[in-house]
């Protein structure tokens, strides 16, 4: 059982990776990853709800039919985002006045919508759980990943320590929109080129 | 004129995937040709101008007055769902034509996110009804300009010689960048 659930678990993290390989929860990785601190917040929040979430709808997979459940996993996941927004306000003000309505979109985050669809539905509930953190430990990597590397050219800085020398002159442009999308754009090819390198090993030494 | 600024702002200052980042996957997904482009732009024109309208009937007429805030997302994602449903049905029956063109890409806005970030921020805001019902054309249409604007570069793109590590998605996200840089000159407009 232990075993099933760390392969689960490896398969999530690395070869479907959300954010990199499928393309999912986009909206978050571009608009909450101004600074390392951000991204890691906002995909600490994002896996509270993917673990929930996967864990209740795998155990209600057997009471509910089939023609309502995208509604019922709706309700399940707001629920969830509700509690860590509330969490957020009490605890974290700053934190949950700076991610603003980024939180209560984690909602519509099809990643979430789409591991419970293609995941727990059809799992027992150890399997779920380890592809729930595996979701979870690759969309926040990826979240603290782009956010480092913006934060880095934008302001110097790694999780607020600075990190380059006196001479480094910020690139302002990384911490707006555009900087989003470029950040992004080259992560994600690092990420292919690297994928791509694997394959062409795997082939050498089979 | 105050509703003309609301519009502008929607559309192209404060431009709904270019500066806040939302329905960003249609973005990505749904924009290789400018025909299918243009086409999920209309229907999530269709969409958020009456997502805008309910949503703020229900935060208005609703959960203010019970003092339900607690339920807003709950009940946002509920009648966002329900709404999409009604529109294909309504449509199927009604303006089958319509149907037709927009009927893939229907149930694919359910899970748009810009939909639910729309209503959030009507919410957050404060705005009126009619300040609403702009902002929401706006939205949907500045959603529209950037998907179709992607779309053509895309479909000339097609030739181009591109790494091999950037082809897909990467590409896409470093012009939406560029996009995002020309759509900020707009800032000083309003």
């Amino acid at each position: 059982m232990a075993q099933r659930s760390v392969r689960a678990f490896q398969t999530a993290a690395l070869r479907n990776n959300p954010v990199f390989v499928q393309g999912l929860g986009l909206c978050p990785a571009l608009a909450v990853t101004s600074t390392a601190v951000y991204g890691l917040s906002m995909g600490l929040a994002t896996s509270f709800v993917v673990i929930c979430a996967m864990t209740i709808a795998t155990l209600l997979k057997r009471f509910v039919p089939d023609s309502v459940r995208i509604p019922v996993y709706a309700v399940v996941i707001a629920t969830f985002v509700t509690i860590a927004d509330q969490v957020m306000r009490a605890f974290f003000p700053d934190l949950s006045a700076a991610l603003g309505p980024y939180v209560p979109l984690i909602v519509v985050n099809c990643m979430i919508l789409g591991r419970v669809e293609a995941f727990a539905r059809k799992n027992p509930v150890a399997p779920t759980i380890g592809d729930a953190v595996g979701t979870s430990v690759a969309f926040t990597g990826a979240l603290v990943l782009l956010g480092a590397f913006r934060e880095l050219l934008g302001q110097g800085n790694v999780f607020g320590v600075q990190v380059m020398g006196e001479a480094f002159e910020p690139l302002g442009i990384m911490g707006l929109p555009t900087g989003a999308f470029f950040g992004l754009a080259v992560l994600w090819a690092l990420f292919n080129a690297a994928r791509a390198q694997g394959k062409q090993q795997a082939v050498v030494r089979p | 004129m105050e509703f003309v600024v609301l519009f502008v702002t929607a559309a192209i200052v404060n431009n709904f995937v270019l500066h806040y980042f939302v329905g960003i996957c249609p973005y990505v997904g749904v924009s290789k040709e400018v025909g299918a482009a243009a086409s999920m732009g209309l229907a999530v024109i269709f969409v958020m101008t009456l997502a805008g309208i309910a949503g703020w009937l229900i935060n208005n007429l609703v959960l203010m007055p019970l003092g339900l805030g607690i339920l807003e997302y709950v009940s946002y994602v509920v009648v966002i769902a329900s709404l999409v449903q009604l529109v294909e049905l309504f449509l199927k029956k009604a303006i089958p034509a319509l149907y037709r063109t927009l009927g893939i890409f229907l149930p694919l806005i359910t899970s748009n996110c810009a939909i639910l970030f729309l209503v959030l921020m009507l919410a957050l805001e404060e705005y009126g009804f009619l300040e609403s019902v702009f902002f929401s054309l706006g939205a949907g249409v500045g959603f529209t300009i950037a998907i179709v604007l992607m779309a053509g570069i895309r479909e000339q793109l097609e030739q181009a010689d591109i790494p091999r590590a950037f082809r897909g998605a990467a590409v896409t996200m470093a012009i939406a960048g560029i996009m995002a840089l020309a759509f900020s000159g707009f800032a000083g407009l309003v």
